[in-house]
């Protein structure tokens, strides 16, 4: 099967820094307005929850950050494993500029999570709870793979050593998705990602998809802005990367 | 207004979480900006120290 050429120029990174440049302030700016507009959906917009009153309105925060940790893991994983299996080194590059936007959002989500939980259920934190047992296993993993760079002075050796723990812990990411159909949890059901219709109102579920988009989208910003600081470091030597900084100096 | 930041009297459950998740936004920003002008930083530098300045070999000369 022959490739397409935009395929093969994906593989190179003074085209990707190239892209990289011209996408950002497009995608920093659609997250701005996204997240103001599904901010000022659900803060003022979204009535307010029949149970839960006004407290609900974390779930504009709190849904986003846990749905991009995951997302941001699985982006970890699929790049380490395809540098770890193809070699390339912008593939490897790609998870390091992953994991700490990841591991931030992750934490988002726990953070968040504590402070719905009080008024919601009564406490800030459970032990034994299922999911947020397994999203402090992933805020681990991100951190694991992060430290686990660190000791390694070889960036090769790193990116072999590091992809292989990433692809690993990926097996947690199914696990919280599911964690709240397979044990009992203080967590709700599956809203959103289920068989039949979302058992959300439109005016609720409206801001919250405006969100999520503008998350990723913001999300997808500072992850090019930091693979460009990570091509910066492995390209030093090259003479493009040179005149860059020449470029920038001047 | 007033009735809009008492959010039902979960103001500060849900001021705090929008006030953390902004903190993080801005760190988020910062971090990445910082990051890349320090690796481009790097790079100049290390230039610098190949090519010394003429104005260095003259005086090692005298």
């Amino acid at each position: 099967m022959k490739l397409p050429r935009w395929f093969h120029r994906l593989g190179s990174p003074p085209y990707v820094y190239g892209l990289a440049t011209r996408l950002r302030p497009w995608l920093g700016w659609c997250a701005l307005v996204l997240i103001v507009a599904g901010a000022y959906g659900g803060l003022v917009l979204a009535p307010p929850d029949y149970q839960q009153g006004d407290s609900f309105r974390i779930i504009y925060i709190h849904v986003p950050s846990a749905y991009l940790g995951m997302m941001a893991y699985v982006i970890l994983a699929v790049s380490a494993g395809i540098g770890f299996v193809w070699r390339m080194k912008l593939a490897h590059a790609v998870a390091v500029a992953a994991a700490p936007i990841g591991a931030s959002f992750n934490f988002l989500a726990l953070v968040t999570g504590a402070i719905w939980g009080k008024p919601t259920w009564g406490t800030f934190w459970q032990w034994g709870d299922p999911r947020i047992m397994f999203e402090l296993l992933s805020l681990f993993l991100y951190l694991g793979y992060l430290a686990l760079r660190a000791a390694f002075e070889e960036r090769d050796k790193a990116d072999r050593v590091s992809a292989v723990l990433a692809v690993v812990g990926v097996v947690n990411i199914p696990i919280i998705h599911f964690s709240v159909i397979w044990w009992n949890s203080l967590h709700q059901g599956p809203t959103l990602l289920k068989l039949g219709a979302p058992s959300i109102t439109m005016n609720m579920l409206i801001p919250l998809l405006i969100m999520i988009v503008g998350f990723t989208v913001c999300f997808t910003w500072l992850l090019l802005q930091r693979l460009q600081a990570e091509i910066i470091e492995r390209e030093q030597d090259t003479r493009w990367i040179r005149q860059l900084a020449g470029e920038a100096a001047s | 207004m007033t009735q809009f930041l008492q959010m039902g009297g979960y103001a500060a459950y849900v001021w705090s979480a929008y006030g953390i998740t902004l903190l993080v936004f801005i760190l988020n920003i910062w971090s990445a900006r910082r990051l890349k002008a320090h690796k481009l930083e790097q790079v100049r530098r290390s230039m610098e120290a190949e090519q010394p300045r003429r104005r260095a070999t003259v005086r090692q000369l005298q």
